[in-house]
């Protein structure tokens, strides 16, 4: 366990390490920030003044040099709009999207997996067939298009919920959250579900099709003869069975939501690091593109490191066949 | 859950036992852009100008119209042609009660050009100032040569206090510690992304805002916008997407204001290389650049049918432009109309310039800059090719455009060979735009800092330096017409059109909408 452990923790650390190079090698070749910065009533001499201070008059190689010294040391440099610490914008925003990915995992998972598996189960029933039709839709429509009808429809016609904002938050263990206040809890639901639609199909998809397999195989067959409950068949034979493909994708999908929860951010105007970077890319502010960059990338490869293991858990074969090599 | 909320309102009402009638007044307000800092002097950008001028007042306050109201200055006179004397408001208190003096002017002149990591300083309206203190409440300020600008350059700063200035960092502003100003809000709290909060000063010296509380939530995204006001999220927003307004106002349920704009879209056009890597003979092969003759540019003018623009691609939401500025700024020439479109004209004085079948040109645009620039673009080419001059369309994100737009050729010249471009004279006067489009390029000088297309007319140059050492008002306002006049005559640049900005409020809120593209917060009303 542990030599598997230590071999992947090595390879993640050379992966950071290239991503590192790439994404500032990347960023620092598009657009000149300076424009997105100074006031235009600004002279020559201002221009310059703005380029020294920030470094940008210096060459690119002296940029990296400077960029990788602090970055060992954890300084992933100033935000040239904000003029804080990039990685400390970046973290204040992280509680709003995690909860916002918490929620959204959470919702696809319960109301995904039961559907899933009831659609598997009962393939031909009417129902099923709704659920899969709409899993389709899920996909297959636009995430600003669908936040946008939701505002609509539960915000300005119908009057429900909020339009767009955080809600009151709370401290606990002095991080802000929201989903312990009514006020935040409507505030959350609306861009939890858009964020959640898309994952939620996914794990219809994989759910239905893991219980089509399962649910014919001999061990099932053979508990259904010994006289075991329904119940009992599939909540311990099948779901077992079924959740690693569930977990896997979900673990992937899980860093996505928390990196690439953009569009849905922006809609709801979701005070997250979605809507930092966004910013943050239209106005070149590179610091804290590219330790947003780096964190996406840490985060990835410690998701992937976690389903790993929890894999080895769920499958010992995985575990054994990994020692063998 | 609005339930809740109204709950919440009615318990916040109890507690604070407010006779019915007068109860506490929040307004909330959805804005596009948020500020990137709440110091004052760390960032010279429209939404942290808009938004900081209402927490720390300046010597001088531009209205509605950009023009200028004493604010902490009661008044300002130029003693002679190299010296100005201003009179400070007396009894004017900071918002924690200490009061204000010529100290805190002193101190301001010394900060604001300073401020570390600035990514726009104010160094530009602070410097070549001398500024002596000649008692509590009265100040000159002498420069080496006349500058009429003064007054101008004073309404572009907040003031600070001394006492809570002094060693402060950007970041203690941001975290309220050093916020204190004179203006007609306080500062409570900024939670970047989600929310900014604002309470009124109860001691304000001018005119106190109708609102107790206000809070400015960030919504960038356009349609989210208009979808929080209908809504009833907030109450107030700024910048309606073009595409919404006539909806909106047909619909009746909210008010819209607009308000013409300082803000120019125009083209510059490439008049400094024979050789323009743009502008191609009929085919693709080399041509000597005819855009340097003015019967081209003045062609080119003819064939843009600016009214078919504003109605159609901007849905009637800009006004056809003649100069630099519209109607009602100072320095504005009364004998300039927008050009006539006149595709015949055109198509002639193509053929006495010696190019009658025209030649391949390429327009670049930003095209998440402006209103609807992208689109612009498209249009102006189509009117181009119609006349001759077959013209292509290459419009990029803004952080690429501007750079490449302003030197991203060799030796660090203009890339391209006709731009886009829209300007906004921060200053509300034509010397703004003068200045910095059209005056020959020069770095020592800082002339010509965004002339794109390198106009370059010594006489036109001599009339604007005149102009900004001339104190006189009458004598300024005719040397700037005239070179305005100049200028257009050149066609140093072609202008479209002037933008027009809008705001949206609920039934029962309204704003005395603005030239400058601001949304100042103190002049939202209850009506």
């Amino acid at each position: 366990m542990s030599v598997f452990i230590i071999r992947r923790l090595m390879q993640s650390v050379l992966v950071i390490a290239i991503m590192g190079a790439l994404v500032f090698f990347a960023v620092n070749v598009v657009g000149d920030p300076v424009d997105m910065l100074v006031n235009p009533e600004a002279d020559q001499a201002e221009v310059e003044r703005v380029l020294h201070a920030l470094g940008l008059d210096r060459p690119l190689h002296e940029q990296f040099w400077f960029f990788v010294k602090n970055a060992l040391r954890g300084d992933m440099g100033d935000s040239f709009i904000f003029g804080e610490p990039a990685l400390k914008l970046i973290v204040q925003r992280i509680p709003a999207t995690f909860e916002l990915a918490v929620a959204a995992l959470i919702m696809a998972v319960v109301v995904g997996i039961p559907c899933g598996v009831y659609a598997g189960l009962k393939p031909e029933a009417r129902t099923s067939k709704a659920i899969m039709a709409g899993s389709i839709l899920g996909f297959s429509l636009p995430t600003f298009w669908v936040g946008l009808m939701m505002i609509m429809v539960f915000a300005v016609m119908l009057g429900w919920l909020p339009s767009t904002g955080r809600g009151d938050t709370v401290q606990v263990m002095g991080i802000e959250v929201s989903f312990l206040t009514l006020d935040g809890l409507s505030h959350l639901v609306m861009p939890a579900l858009n964020l959640a639609l898309f994952k939620m199909s996914l794990v219809v998809r994989l759910a239905r099709a893991g219980t089509r397999e399962i649910v014919h195989q001999d061990y099932i067959k053979f508990a259904r003869a010994k006289g075991v409950s329904e119940g009992r068949i599939i909540l311990v034979h099948l779901m077992k069975n079924i959740l690693i493909p569930v977990v896997t994708v979900l673990g992937l999908e899980f860093g996505n939501l928390i990196a690439f929860s953009v569009v849905t951010e922006t809609v709801f105007a979701w005070p997250g690091m979605g809507k930092l970077i966004i910013d943050a890319i239209n106005n070149l502010d590179r610091p804290i593109v590219v330790a947003y960059l780096m964190i996406t990338v840490i985060l990835f490869v410690t998701i992937n490191l976690v389903v790993d293991i929890i894999y080895s858990l769920l499958d010992p074969r995985v575990r054994l066949g990994d020692l063998k090599r | 859950m609005r339930i809740t909320r109204t709950a919440s309102a009615v318990l916040f009402a109890a507690m604070m036992a407010l006779p019915v009638g007068a109860a506490a007044q929040t307004l909330t307000i959805g804005l596009q852009a948020e500020p990137s800092s709440i110091d004052p002097h760390y960032h010279n950008l429209t939404p942290n100008n808009a938004l900081l001028r209402d927490i720390f007042d300046r010597l001088i306050l531009p209205d509605e119209t950009q023009q200028l109201k004493p604010g902490l200055a009661e008044s300002w006179k130029a003693l002679d042609d190299l010296t100005w004397e201003i009179k400070l408001r007396q009894g004017v208190k900071f918002h924690d009660g200490s009061p204000f003096t010529a100290d805190d002017v002193l101190f301001t002149f010394e900060r604001a050009p300073n401020v570390p990591n600035s990514p726009s300083s104010f160094a530009i309206y602070v410097k070549n100032k001398k500024v002596t203190k000649v008692d509590d409440h009265t100040i000159h300020i002498t420069t080496e040569k006349p500058y009429p600008l003064m007054p101008n350059d004073l309404s572009t700063f907040s003031i600070i206090s001394k006492k809570h200035g002094e060693g402060a960092s950007t970041g203690d502003y941001n975290s309220g510690k050093a916020a204190i100003g004179t203006g007609p809000y306080k500062f409570v709290e900024w939670v970047p992304g989600d929310r900014i909060i604002l309470q009124r000063n109860e001691d304000y010296w001018g005119d106190k805002p109708a609102y107790d509380k206000v809070v400015i939530k960030p919504i960038k995204s356009g349609p989210a916008r208009v979808a929080a006001l209908l809504a009833g999220d907030v109450d107030f927003i700024d910048n309606v997407p073009t595409v919404d307004i006539n909806r909106l106002k047909k619909e009746g349920k909210v008010n819209v204001m607009d308000s013409i704009s300082n803000r120019v879209i125009y083209l510059h056009l490439d008049q400094f290389r024979d050789d323009s890597p743009f502008v191609k003979a009929n085919g693709g092969g080399a041509i000597k650049n005819p855009i340097r003759d003015v019967r081209v540019r003045r062609a080119m003018s003819m064939a843009i049918n600016r009214d078919a623009i504003v109605e159609r691609v901007m849905e009637g939401i800009a006004i056809p432009a003649g100069q630099l500025l519209p109607k009602g700024f100072f320095g504005v020439s009364p004998n300039l109309k927008p050009v006539k479109y006149d595709p015949a004209g055109a198509k002639k004085l193509l053929a006495e310039a010696g190019v009658p079948d025209g030649f391949e040109l390429t327009v670049h645009g930003p095209n998440d800059r402006y209103i609807n620039d992208a689109k612009i673009c498209e249009a102006v080419a189509q009117m181009l090719t119609r006349v001759g001059i077959k013209t292509k369309v290459e419009t990029m994100t803004k952080s690429v455009f501007f750079k490449r737009a302003s030197r991203g050729g060799p030796d660090n010249t203009p890339e391209f060979s006709l731009v886009l471009v829209g300007w906004g004279a921060g200053t509300g006067e034509a010397s703004s735009p003068l200045k910095s489009l059209l005056m020959t390029y020069d770095k020592s000088k800082g002339y010509g800092a965004s002339n794109r297309g390198r106009y370059s007319n010594p006489e036109m140059d001599a009339i604007v330096v005149q102009a900004l050492s001339t104190v006189d008002d009458a004598k300024r306002q005719d040397l700037l017409a005239k070179a305005t006049e100049i200028a257009m005559n050149d066609v140093g640049l072609i202008p479209l059109h002037y933008q027009i900005s809008t705001w949206a409020s609920r039934k029962g809120v309204a704003f005395k909408a603005r030239t400058d593209e601001s949304t100042v917060i103190s002049t939202i009303y209850p009506n």
